[in-house]
């Protein structure tokens, strides 16, 4: 009986999917797998399908991070100066990171995409600081570093 | 633009109830497949199917690298932690000790850019459009009486996208005027961008110019165009052949690994050759074609060159270089006091690396004269050690020399990009000849013309001793022109090269790991220090560092360090560097381009180079200085030098007028 659940683990596991393959080369396994998997298109995508994905996936943090920056305002005036350096910094990656990354997968010039998405993760980082450690932002802020860096490695395969 | 190194650090995954809204409905099951008691009766087969699995299931194991460490981890940021190895005296270390807290610590203080800080990064003499994105230079030559440059540019934003050519012409390849887009992306086989080529001049002087263009389908390809009016020395509207494209990915390589055509050289048929890098899996590739008239090619069998693990070789770049002479020469040129040099620009690690070599005609190929260092490999020579990717020479046949470009891009975030309105530089154009007397390298000066920005200039001789700062009086330190003479003091050479128990360390020293400018040795570090604010709380030093090496032989690095460049935690500052050959008798010599948010440093005459991007926000407009240092520990050092100021290069926007009285000239 042992014998055969081994065999069963063998199977699944040999027959790892193109999302588990991917994701083993990334510093995020756990994550780049629920944030795939949670998109029906990861089935049937490519390499550069799962990284288009997976920058869908930085634009809606990047949505949802600037909706809660614009509801700070009200309830924490105080951090003001903190809250717009933030929702500059994640209109870039709505604006400039996301669109450049999407262009240069589909294009087939990667580089230029791992520009973008190491880029998400050092505004997210930049706007983090600004609030001198009394962040509201923090737990988002680590989402996009941890999305950037699976995504900039999914990236990388493409070189 | 930045890179994780500037990332906060990166902690464990917890569950993460904030990422469930991403995943859109339910955590699905991972392997839909997952079978419980699926079989439970082939046990035979099922045994045997096993121990396949297990061997497999170990091979999966055993070659899963370590390829998701190499990405999360942080850079020379972490300088912070690093402590001097040597004695801590010395002006230079206790005055940076403040500031290592700041910019090392993730928690450090609040910084906002403000547009004071942004507008003083642009340069006054490096080419670089009105506004907006550019990266590689193409198709750059001279033609009735103007040099021309081309550049990949995005007319929409201050990010890589959109890609058409821009165009400015100059006399000099100082002075430039802007001048209207040279292609658009207007065609199907281009309407996906409008991306790298270089031009050939045929026999009988008319231009052709192969170009990649990415098709409405995201297929590489590669097209001719030409200039529409050859008598215009201006060149301003350019016609793409009708046929385009003239060449498609061939059988075995994907559409995507299909770029940057080069100049064209004359094979002894008399037929015209080029070669286009690509790929295939992880081997970095250049095809090889033919042709009589730039239309229809035939790919040659061979390769130019390969070198496995070294992934997609862009904007391959091939040329002719005396071993004997100090001029460039044309790329058709071939004979017996002539090398090859094969370069390519490594899209893994955007490093350009080039070799020295011969190149065999008959057959299109060519071999390094040192495999160990062949193109792209690790130990592989650069152009240049700090940020210089996309680079292309291209034969001057107005002054009989060859020039290389590069491409130049920011170290800073794309917000600030965003809000300055701009991104990337092209670096000072070089003159690009074989080191003579070393045989083995390249050797690269700015072009003369950078001298005629030169304006006043102070000369000075000092004595520096360990552990010494001292400011140079320069006035304005934002636009420089350095030149440098060193020489370290004859009694501690001698006394620290016949030391035993001074170690040998220049096997383990490298400008990137040793700690950077701090780190105080017997013969150095020692250089200037650039774009220092008067308490050196921001500064960026360009220095020596000898290092005594087995046998009683010196080793001597030029490097650049960047760690204490700025107070912003948002841009990258790395430590960038090289060994570089000093030849007996050779004093140490260095040249430095200060031009705002760009400083390039020239080693030993040009045998290595480094440039760098930075960032101050103090350091800046009147509050930026120039010292002069010396760290080692005991030695002295002479330094001869003089400090120019440079002019700015005016470059002229675009206006009709301005094309109109240039074109009466």
């Amino acid at each position: 009986m042992v014998m055969m659940m081994m065999m069963v683990v063998m199977v699944v596991v040999s027959e790892a999917s193109i999302v588990q393959q991917t994701c083993k080369e990334t510093p995020d396994f756990n994550l780049c797998v629920s944030l795939l998997d949670s998109d029906p298109r990861s089935s049937s995508a490519d390499t550069s399908g799962l990284a288009l994905i997976l920058v869908d996936k930085i634009k809606g943090l990047a949505t949802k991070t600037l909706n809660e920056i614009n509801g700070l305002y009200e309830k924490r005036p105080e951090l003001k100066g903190a809250l717009y350096e933030c929702s500059q910094r994640y209109k870039t990656i709505l604006n400039a990171d996301v669109p450049e990354a999407i262009e240069a997968i589909s294009k087939g010039v990667p580089k230029f995409a791992e520009d973008g998405v190491i880029d998400a993760g050092v505004e997210a980082s930049a706007c983090e600081t600004g609030f001198n450690g009394k962040s509201p932002l923090t737990s988002l802020t680590k989402s996009m570093q941890n999305i950037s860096n699976v995504t900039r490695a999914v990236v990388r395969l493409l070189l | 633009m930045a890179s994780s190194d500037a990332l906060l650090p990166i902690s464990a995954r917890e569950e993460d109830p904030l990422l469930s809204s991403l995943l859109d409905g339910s955590r699905s099951d991972p392997n839909p497949e997952t079978p419980r008691g699926r079989r439970p009766f082939k046990g035979l087969l099922a045994v045997s199917f096993g121990l396949l699995f297990i061997a497999f299931y170990v091979a999966l194991i055993a070659t899963h690298d370590g390829s998701r460490s190499h990405d999360a981890k942080l850079e020379s940021d972490g300088t912070a932690t690093t402590t001097s190895r040597a004695r801590l005296a010395g002006v230079s270390e206790k005055s940076n000790d403040r500031l290592w807290k700041l910019s090392g610590d993730r928690k450090a203080a609040a910084f906002a850019w403000n547009n004071s800080m942004l507008s003083w990064q642009r340069t006054a003499f490096h080419f670089q459009p009105e506004q907006n994105w550019m990266n590689d230079p193409n198709g750059p030559l001279f033609y009735k009486g103007w040099y021309h440059f081309f550049y990949q540019y995005n007319p929409n934003a201050a990010v890589w996208g959109d890609i058409v050519w821009g165009h400015a012409v100059s006399k000099d390849l100082i002075h430039w005027v802007h001048l209207p887009l040279a292609m658009v992306a207007d065609q199907w086989y281009d309407a996906n961008g409008v991306w790298t080529g270089s031009a050939t001049f045929l026999d009988d002087g008319s231009i052709v110019m192969l170009y990649t263009g990415s098709t409405d389908k995201s297929v590489q390809v590669q097209n001719l165009a030409y200039p529409e009016d050859p008598n215009d020395p201006l060149l301003l509207n350019w016609v793409k052949f009708s046929g385009n494209p003239v060449l498609v990915p061939p059988p075995g390589i994907l559409p995507k690994d299909f770029r940057d055509p080069t100049t064209a050289w004359k094979t002894s048929e008399g037929k015209w050759r080029i070669t286009i890098g690509s790929k295939l899996n992880r081997t970095g590739i250049s095809l090889v074609y033919d042709t009589t008239d730039f239309k229809t090619f035939e790919k040659l069998d061979t390769l130019l060159h390969r070198v496995p693990n070294t992934g997609m070789w862009e904007c391959v770049d091939f040329y002719p270089v005396s071993m004997t002479a100090a001029n460039g020469l044309d790329t058709s040129v071939n004979g017996p006091n002539v090398k090859h040099i094969v370069k390519a620009s490594m899209d893994d690690t955007r490093i350009d690396h080039y070799a020295v070599g011969t190149y065999f005609d008959s057959n299109g190929t060519w071999i390094p004269d040192d495999p160990t260092i062949d193109v792209g490999m690790k130990a592989s020579l650069r152009y240049d050690y700090g940020k210089f990717y996309a680079s292309k020479t291209f034969y001057d046949q107005n002054k009989g020399r060859r020039i290389l470009w590069g491409w130049i891009g920011e170290s800073d975030s794309e917000a600030a990009d965003v809000q300055k309105g701009w991104s990337s530089l092209q670096g000072i154009p070089r003159t690009v000849v074989l080191d003579t007397k070393t045989g083995k390298n390249l050797v690269q000066w700015p072009v003369e013309e950078t001298k005629s920005l030169r304006l006043s200039n102070k000369k000075f001789d000092i004595e520096v001793g360990p552990g010494k700062v001292v400011p140079v009086d320069v006035d304005s330190a934002t636009q420089l022109d350095i030149e440098a003479e060193f020489e370290i003091n004859k009694e501690s050479l001698d006394k620290i090269l016949g030391d035993t128990s001074v170690a040998a360390e220049a096997e383990e020293f490298s400008c990137q790991t040793s700690g950077g400018s701090t780190v105080r040795g017997a013969l150095g570090p020692f250089g200037f220090s650039v774009l220092a604010d008067e308490k050196l709380s921001e500064q960026t030093p360009v220095y020596f560092y000898v290092a005594k090496g087995k046998d009683s032989k010196l080793k001597t690095f030029f490097c650049t360090d960047a760690s204490r460049s700025s107070y912003a935690n948002d841009v990258v500052k790395p430590i960038y560097g090289s060994s570089v050959p000093v030849l007996k008798g050779e004093k140490l010599t260095m040249r430095i381009l200060v031009d705002h948010s760009i400083v390039e440093a020239f080693g030993q005459g040009g045998r290595t180079c480094i440039t760098s991007r930075v960032y101050p926000t103090k350091a800046i407009y009147g509050a930026a200085k120039l010292f002069l240092f010396n760290n080692a520990v005991d030695a002295t050092v002479t330094a001869s030098f003089k400090v120019w100021q440079m002019n700015s290069a005016f470059i002229h926007p675009y206006s009709e007028d301005a094309v109109r009285a240039l074109s009466r000239n």
